[in-house]
């Protein structure tokens, strides 16, 4: 079994690689069996491991594979090992099921894109990076992983490259994104220099033997490269920007997997953040913060996919919140259930959008829910399930966030959480609303999406309601149980906190319930125009808070000053020196310049005397 | 006996070393490098070296300076034989030549004078150098260094054979 | 008696010096040429006294080398001269200086 982990990785990189040397002479079709082939492979060596790893006794659940050593020149080797424990085959399942289905969408929706081939190598490339961040045995692949999938989706917010806003986005996603990414890597630096080996096992067993500075330094940097992938206040920016890619990589990468790399990267370094409280806590109440702050922009926002971005980073402050306080469980049930109803909001906002041929402004959509009625129910049902309103996914998951947060103590976060909840009920019902409620806004024709485009999004509406009784309140606790002895392994960790409070749950509810209702009474009564909001509040959250604003002019503009100066200095002064010192070698090299006279016989006579000078050396010291 | 021959030998190369550098037609100077080769030999002879000896004359003497007769002519079949550029010598050149490789030979000299195992009289020398001995060592030890003579000289050939021929 | 090796390496030495003069104060190619052929044979000189000497054949196996890769050298160096100097009315290598820094 150990090595048939590996073929994951392989099978969407011989894809990968198949597709970007003959995708342009292969036929559409032929890309996409490729294209979703080798994901499904992907998919089921995920399952197989998953099988493997239900079979085997509890406290045994680890399959590791080490490949090859990669490199042994400084301190003990790094091997390219493979880890798969109960947290990784998790991801893993997402990542290559909801990939899958996100790829056979992709076959249908862009069908007519000239990138066709392009689009799906990439995407394959991504699929393997992101297998490889979930699946690395060190922190060194963790990271090869994590840059792969920061460049994956580079190219893929930039896929239409012709479009200066696609541009930008991508640079702007690329540019925070190594913020993390370097924050990664110092981080590593420290484990490395300090303990000499980056392989989770050691370094978990290890970590508590460091100082508590370190410990806090590494686990504060591990956050930073977490809040940038996973775009938490401040470090969010870029991923409203994503959006410019096509709409199935919104879906696969900037809302269900690439996204969670940050929840993925606390949950795997839980000893380091559990030996870490205070930086855990920071970890907590950034989420906190980022999934209200978010939340209050989605409300204000006009463009349906940008609700949805909003929405996905406050939906990852959640999880941050709950891998924050030590609720491991319940973030990555969270990250599960988003997974599918966030991939669910996506692909059904792909549909609308590829139905009206564009167009992504909600105020020229508008009863919708008749013309195209597939795509507007497992629309609904995605905006249930992010709504938090039973029995749909979103529900349980939340509910085991906020119950966790009540039970332990954490009022503030709770509050803060539910509150972000009743503002979430709120944009999506707006949303759904506006866009399929009422009647048409703007002229022009919607057809329903072909069966490959609606197919993942049955598949995904089926998930977003059933996936939520992985865990039932007060019956039993799939996720927790699956994940306690990955979590227990390396050591005492500190106690998970009881999930299951009612009260939390009654109120979060009625938060939600309350949010639809009054979505309901502005937008949902009667027909609008356009939005019946307005004042300085309104236009601070439609304006984003000014963030992008404050890091123009925080940011941006000094670093500009600051490039200026240098670029003064570096033409005035370093150049200036640089010439004269070029100045002085050509001096010299003029000077000597007479001695290549051309005669031969001079060189020889030159020769005659380097003979003479090294014969005499060589007899005066023999 | 076999001393005086040597010594009038050395004489023999050396006047005729002079010859071939001094003399203003290249003609005389391939003549008195034949008249040197030959003294080689017999000095090789002397020193035991029988083979060597052979080729010094056959090879040398013979081959190597007909092929230097052939292109002297050859040079010299236009109008007048080739000349040095008159007057137009390097300022300098024949001063520092004679210093330089005076003092190189001079103290070339000097080590190999104090060097006693040079000036004592050489070991027996009976059984050494005699063809059979040259044969034997050169067909069995060297047997690829000798080898790769040929391939020294086919690649000689292949040089001159690219180089002389027509151009269009 | 015989005499001894010393003897043979200063005339190989002073034949060497002659040659190596002649190198480098003559202009004319063919004539520096043969002066490198005297240097050749300088050196034969020295090896086949060695040889006598340290009573190795390998002495002699050299200058055999030494013959043929000067045998080479002759074909490929007159074939160049002749080349070089078929148009031309003097023979001179300092005319030759086109490679001048």
């Amino acid at each position: 079994m150990a090595s048939v982990i590996v073929l994951a990785l392989l099978f969407p990189a011989l894809g990968a690689m198949a597709l970007a040397w003959l995708g342009p002479r292969l036929s559409h079709r032929q890309i996409a069996w490729v294209g979703v082939g080798s994901v499904s492979l992907a998919f089921l060596v995920a399952v197989a491991a998953f099988v493997r790893l239900a079979s085997l006794p509890a406290a045994h659940r680890l399959i590791q594979d080490t490949l090859f050593t990669w490199n042994q020149a400084a301190g003990a080797p790094i091997h390219f090992s493979l880890l798969v424990d109960p947290i990784s085959v998790l991801f893993m399942l997402v990542i290559t099921g909801v990939g899958a289905l996100i790829h056979l969408y992709s076959a249908g929706y862009m069908d007519d894109d000239e990138g066709f081939s392009r689009f799906f190598w990439q995407m394959n490339l991504f699929i393997v990076a992101m297998l490889l961040l979930v699946m690395a045995g060190n922190f060194f692949f963790l990271l090869v992983g994590w840059a792969g999938v920061g460049l994956a989706s580079y190219f893929l917010i930039g896929f239409w490259y012709t479009r200066p806003a696609a541009v930008a986005a991508a640079k702007k996603a690329f540019v925070v994104n190594v913020v993390g990414d370097v924050a990664l890597t110092l981080a590593i630096f420290l484990l490395f220099v300090n303990l000499g080996h980056i392989g989770y096992q050691t370094v978990f067993r290890q970590f508590a033997t460091l100082p508590i500075a370190t410990r806090d330094l590494v686990a504060a940097l591990l956050f930073v490269a977490a809040a940038a992938k996973s775009a938490q206040f401040p470090l969010h920016v870029w991923l409203p920007d994503a959006m410019e890619g096509p709409t199935p990589v919104s879906a696969l990468i900037h809302a269900a997997t690439m996204v969670t790399a940050g929840v993925y990267l606390v949950a795997r370094a839980f000893p380091i953040f559990g030996l870490a409280p205070g930086v855990a806590t920071t970890v907590a109440w950034v989420g906190g913060f980022t999934a209200l702050f978010a939340a209050t922009i989605a409300i204000a926002q006009d463009d349906i996919k940008r609700v949805l971005a909003y929405s996905t980073v406050s939906q990852l402050g959640y999880m941050f919140m709950a891998v924050g306080t030590a609720a491991y469980a319940a973030g990555v049930f969270h990250f599960l259930t988003h997974a599918f109803f966030k991939a669910l909001l996506f692909l059904a906002a792909g549909s609308v959008i590829h139905a009206l041929g564009g167009e992504q402004d909600m105020w020229k959509m508008g009863g919708l829910r008749r013309t195209i009625p597939l795509t507007a129910a497992c629309f609904l049902v995605g905006t249930l399930a992010i709504s938090g309103i039973p029995p749909f996914a979103g529900f349980f998951s939340k509910d085991e966030i906020l119950g966790g947060l009540l039970s332990t103590g954490q009022v503030g976060l709770w509050a803060i959480g539910t509150l972000a909840a009743g503002l979430t009920a709120f944009y999506m019902f707006r949303l759904y609303f506006v866009v399929f409620g009422g009647s048409a806004r703007a002229p022009g024709h919607a057809h329903e999406s072909p069966s490959v485009m609606t197919a993942p999004l049955v598949v995904l509406a089926v998930l977003s309601t059933v996936g939520g009784f992985l865990v039932l309140p007060g019956g039993y606790n799939l996720i927790e149980s699956w994940l306690l002895p990955a979590l227990t392994r390396f050591g005492p960790t500190p106690p998970l906190p009881p999930a299951t409070n009612w009260a939390a749950m009654g109120v979060s509810l009625a938060m939600a319930l309350a949010g639809g209702a009054l979505a309901w009474s502005l937008y949902g009564r009667r027909q609008v125009a356009s939005e019946p909001l307005a004042g300085a509040l309104y236009r601070a959250l439609k304006g984003k808070w000014y963030i992008d604003e404050l890091g123009e002019f925080l940011i941006v503009r000094p670093a500009l000053w600051l490039g200026a100066q240098l670029g003064r200095f570096d033409r005035q002064g370093l150049d200036q020196a640089f010439n004269q010192l070029g100045r002085l070698v050509a001096g010299w090299g003029e000077s000597l310049r007479p001695s290549q006279s051309g005669y031969v016989r001079r060189y020889a006579l030159t020769f005659a005397l380097g003979v003479l000078l090294v014969v005499a050396f060589l007899s005066v010291h023999p | 006996m076999a001393n005086l021959i040597a010594i009038l030998a050395a004489a023999l190369c050396l006047v005729m070393g002079v010859v071939v550098i001094s003399a203003r037609n290249p003609m005389h100077g391939v003549i008195a490098l034949v008249a040197n080769f030959l003294g080689l030999g017999v000095l090789f002879l002397l020193l035991h070296g029988e083979f060597v000896a052979l080729i010094e004359v056959i090879v040398y003497a013979g081959a190597v300076m007909v092929l230097f007769l052939f292109v002297v002519t050859l040079l010299m079949a236009g109008t007048e034989p080739p000349k040095e550029g008159a007057g137009k010598n390097l300022p300098g050149q024949l001063l520092w030549a004679i210093v330089v490789i005076g003092a190189l030979t001079a103290l070339i000299g000097f080590v190999l004078a104090v060097r006693t195992v040079l000036t004592q009289p050489p070991p027996s020398t009976q059984a050494f150098g005699s063809i059979t001995d040259f044969g034997r060592s050169l067909l069995t030890t060297y047997m690829l260094p000798f080898e790769l003579t040929a391939l020294v000289l086919l690649a000689a050939v292949i040089g001159v054979v690219f180089l002389a021929r027509e151009r269009s | 008696m015989t005499l001894p090796t010393v003897d043979f390496l200063l005339v190989s030495a002073v034949l060497f010096a002659i040659g190596a003069l002649g190198v480098v104060i003559r202009k004319n190619p063919l004539v520096m040429f043969m002066a490198i052929e005297l240097m050749w044979n300088a050196v034969n000189l020295t090896l086949v006294a060695f040889a006598r000497q340290f009573l190795a054949i390998a002495g002699h196996i050299f200058v055999f080398v030494v013959v043929v890769v000067a045998a080479a050298e002759v074909a490929i160096g007159l074939i160049v001269i002749v080349l070089v100097f078929r148009n031309r009315s003097e023979a001179d290598v300092d005319s030759l200086n086109t490679m001048k820094g």
